[in-house]
């Protein structure tokens, strides 16, 4: 055991950004990356982690078989190589040989196995085995081969093998993933590794030297907790953090000043992520697609950008986001229109027949409730939006935020909703099945609009039944020729990703999965480094 | 003390869980990879299929045995180690530094209100009486958290005297045992002032009023009569008096404290108690919430406890009877 004692010695962001102007950079090891985050992880065992600040952290110790490349194509990870039958029923990964766990034993065949047996046991607490229990069989072939298969071809079977089933069967074997305090001190095989996690202040990694896609650049990545955001955009300003997630506001106009555009860098790309107004398809005024389109026609998409998210996102046409293969740009769009819009609702039957100024058909007037959850004033401040907007043409509108809880069990669950405004993160690969298809109506299933179209659910059991891209493309396209059609949602809007950098750090390269998937090659130049170790 | 102990517990359990939703919804809710039966498989491992008497009776055979159960967070580690974790140094520990941060508090209060208001009462109606009372009344109103954030604008961007957020430095380990003292002290600060300065209120009035009353008494007449100077009749004979509703205060301030220092807590980014209860509201993390609960619950009993032995110290009277 090398005990290293470090000294930091820290230098003022002004200096920092002077020294880089005239400086040609070159990779180097060293200093520290600071990360502030809201959240406190809690457990850095993925396959039992529910928080997003789980899986960050535990993203940096834990490797898949297989990632996604910046293309949103499949790469291999720790797998080398993979085989897929031509039926499309069985996987075989070929794995990198020579990879160690930090503690120095080979990782094996035997650890997927072993990861795979745990997260379908019963008794594992985890909310991610569904992918896996579609698994007819797992095999170890031999030491550096895996092969799973199943029942009916899967195509998002093929990422499942990613982080969440790689542990390490050495020092779990016979022994109650929940008991043991593994989850605390985990001991992985990424880029870095968990040296010291102070509850409720931070989480101190440190780089992995034999990482088997190269030593990290950056030695310390530190994971600090700050509970509350005006706080952290405080330290931020101040130096005590390198990286955060901006606001829109935050993005546009707090950071717009000399000190920001000299010290930082910003990035800017789309989320997986859209928020909709959902109808209740049951509810009688909505039942009818023509008012459904009505209220698309009347709403502006690109003003709700605008105004609400300070033009840092893009209006949506469906459920995918631009600009990634499944998605599909040459859908029916609903240009603003309020024109149209009246039109077709007095063609559906409503009409302002006794001159209150609010539509009304068989002595009903047109009126109903957009829920939304409470905290989330991006929903509230579209809903308003779009009560202005309906307004105007005839709609009356009244808003309401829910606390979450409340607002999931009581009313979507209950269906006790006329149209809610939700957003979906959307997974990297374009299966929707619990979303769109017409048997997850029950409660607590996913697709709370009861949406029913036969074609939709042929098309969203093909897009999964096979690995060919094309194939999968000619379905998902046309389900969204179909739901830009039927608006079973209203597809508002896709927002940005807005992280904000110190600007010492180089080798950072956006795409469209983000910033952060290439860590390990982000550096800092030698003369700028900030916290420098000294031993 | 233990009929008034089960009583809270057995409120706060009730209250708890009629707050809508479960611990599972944040691995459930809307996360399109769950099956409904794997839901209930989840709500099963935590017993939250039973009926509530049944989990609160449930509850309650552990509490006796001073077991608070185990965090329903995934980290599934026992409620006591995270309030008070015994693999961290003293100062580190959750409980610790909620009851250290009121504790220091409490003392600047008591030690700032008092001279306030019995300076207030012997000069009523002054302008220094109006100025003092307009101060303590600007600390109570004042939000918590806006204070906080304009303190840290100025005190830690603009002038970079204090940090901002957490209880030490990223180097804290390297710094020499002053320089940790120091460091701990930077760090607690700004916190304390506001948690005195929006405290000083209720204290310093009391305070007035108590001291109001007592020198209108007969015997703070016969004492001036006998000649003795202002100063000791106030100081000595007053004072004493005066005192005595103040300690009752004490005792009942603390469940006070421990709610503010649940938003500073949390604005500052201090790992103690408040923050973690505000984290485990969240995610509705029932034995967490009911482990600080009860806690608090007991720290509160304790301070009734002492005031009430202060008052017979302070008070011959009572101890007579």
């Amino acid at each position: 055991m090398v005990i290293v004692l470090f000294c930091c010695k820290s230098k003022t962001p002004e200096t920092v950004q002077s020294d880089s102007k005239n400086e040609s950079f070159e990779p180097a090891y060293g200093d520290t990356l600071i990360e502030g985050t809201i959240g406190e992880p809690s457990i850095l065992i993925p396959m039992l982690a529910g928080d997003s600040a789980s899986h960050s952290v535990a993203g940096l110790i834990f490797n898949g078989l297989v990632k996604y490349d910046t293309d949103l194509s499949v790469i291999g990870d720790l797998a080398e190589s993979w085989d897929i039958s031509p039926d499309g029923l069985v996987i075989t990964f070929h794995l990198r040989k020579g990879v160690k766990w930090t503690d120095g034993v080979e990782f094996t065949a035997d650890d997927v196995m072993f990861g795979y047996q745990t997260i379908i046991n019963e008794k594992t607490p985890t909310a991610y085995q569904e992918d896996y229990r579609q698994v007819k069989k797992a095999e170890v072939l031999d030491k550096y081969t895996f092969r799973a298969a199943y029942e009916k071809p899967f195509a998002p079977a093929l990422t499942s093998w990613g982080n969440l089933v790689i542990i390490p069967k050495h020092l779990l074997e016979g022994k109650d993933i929940t008991k043991t305090n593994f989850g605390r001190n985990p001991v992985g095989l990424g880029p870095y590794g968990l040296t010291k996690w102070t509850s409720g202040q931070e989480l101190l990694l440190e780089s992995n030297k034999d990482y088997f896609e190269g030593r990290p650049y950056i030695d310390r990545y530190v994971y600090r907790i700050i509970p509350d955001p005006a706080t952290m955009f405080l330290e931020l300003q101040a130096g005590g953090i390198d990286m955060m997630a901006l606001t829109p506001i935050q993005y546009t106009k707090q950071t717009e000043n000399i000190y920001f555009r000299n010290n930082f860098q910003k990035f800017r790309y789309p989320t997986f992520a859209y928020t909709h107004m959902a109808f209740n398809l049951k509810h009688p005024f909505f039942k009818d697609k023509r008012v459904r389109q009505a209220i698309a026609y009347a709403i502006d998409k690109s003003e709700i950008v605008d105004v609400v998210l300070f033009g840092l996102g893009s209006p949506a046409t469906g459920p995918y986001v631009p600009n990634t293969w499944p998605y599909n740009p040459n859908v029916k769009k609903y240009e603003y229109n309020p024109e149209k819009a009246k039109q077709l609702l007095k063609e559906a039957g409503w009409e302002d027949t006794d001159g209150d100024g609010i539509l009304d058909k068989n002595g009903m007037p047109f009126k109903f409730t957009i829920r939304t959850n409470m905290g989330n004033n991006l929903r509230k401040n579209t809903a308003t939006i779009i009560q202005w907007k309906l307004g105007k043409i005839g709609i009356k509108v009244e808003i309401e935020a829910l606390e979450w809880s409340t607002f999931v069990n009581e009313f979507i669950d209950k269906r006790r909703f006329e149209a809610v405004i939700l957003g979906w993160s959307i997974g990297l690969d374009p299966d929707q099945y619990d979303i769109w298809h017409s048997s997850k109506t029950r409660e607590k299933e996913f697709n709370f609009v009861s949406y029913n179209n036969p074609e939709v659910d042929e098309l969203l059991e093909k897009g999964r039944r096979t690995f060919k891209i094309e194939e999968r493309k000619k379905a998902y396209f046309r389900i969204q020729e179909i739901l830009a059609d039927e608006l079973p949602y209203i597809f508002l809007y896709v927002p940005d990703a807005t992280p904000i950098v110190h600007a010492r750090f180089k080798g950072i390269k956006p795409s469209p999965i983000g910033i952060s998937y290439n860590l390990y090659k982000w550096y800092v130049p030698k003369k700028i480094q900030k916290h420098r170790m000294e031993q | 003390m233990i009929p008034t102990l089960f009583g809270i517990t057995l409120i706060s359990f009730f209250i708890i869980h009629l707050a809508p939703g479960k611990p599972t919804d944040i691995l459930a809710d809307f996360n399109p990879k769950i099956t409904p039966e794997a839901r209930e498989r989840l709500e099963k491992m935590y017993n939250l299929d039973k009926p509530i008497i049944v989990q609160y009776v449930l509850w309650l055979k552990k509490i006796v045995k001073f077991d608070f159960g185990e965090s329903f967070s995934s980290d599934r580690r026992p409620v006591m180690q995270k309030i008070w974790d015994k693999n961290q140094p003293l100062l580190d520990r959750r409980l610790f530094i909620t009851f250290m941060l009121n504790f220091i508090s409490m003392m600047i209060i008591l030690i700032i209100a008092i001279p306030i208001g019995v300076t207030s009462a012997t000069h009523q109606n002054s302008l220094y009486d109006k100025i003092s009372t307009t101060t303590v009344f600007i600390g109570f109103a004042i939000p918590s958290f806006w204070l906080a954030l304009l303190l840290m604008m100025l005190f830690s961007i603009h002038l970079g005297w204090f940090p901002i957020s957490g209880l030490k430095s990223m180097n804290y380990d390297s710094l020499s045992l002053l320089g940790k003292i120091l460091d701990r002290i930077s760090h607690l600060i700004l916190p304390v002032f506001i948690m005195s300065f929006t405290g000083l209120a209720g204290d310093s009035r009391y305070m007035r009023s108590s001291m109001l009353e007592v020198i209108r008494q007969d015997y703070v007449t016969v004492a001036r009569a006998k000649g003795l100077s202002e100063k000791i009749v106030i100081y000595k004979h007053a004072l004493r008096n005066a005192l005595l509703p103040i300690i009752t205060l004490l005792g009942l301030s603390i469940p006070g404290l421990i709610g503010g220092s649940v938003i500073l807590e949390t604005i500052f980014g201090i790992p103690g108690m408040g923050q973690l209860l505000f984290m485990s509201v969240m995610t509705r993390d029932y034995p967490m919430v009911m482990g600080i609960l009860t806690i608090s619950a007991i720290l509160t009993l304790m301070g009734n406890l002492l005031a009430d032995i202060g008052y017979m110290v302070a008070d011959p009277r009572i101890r007579a009877k």
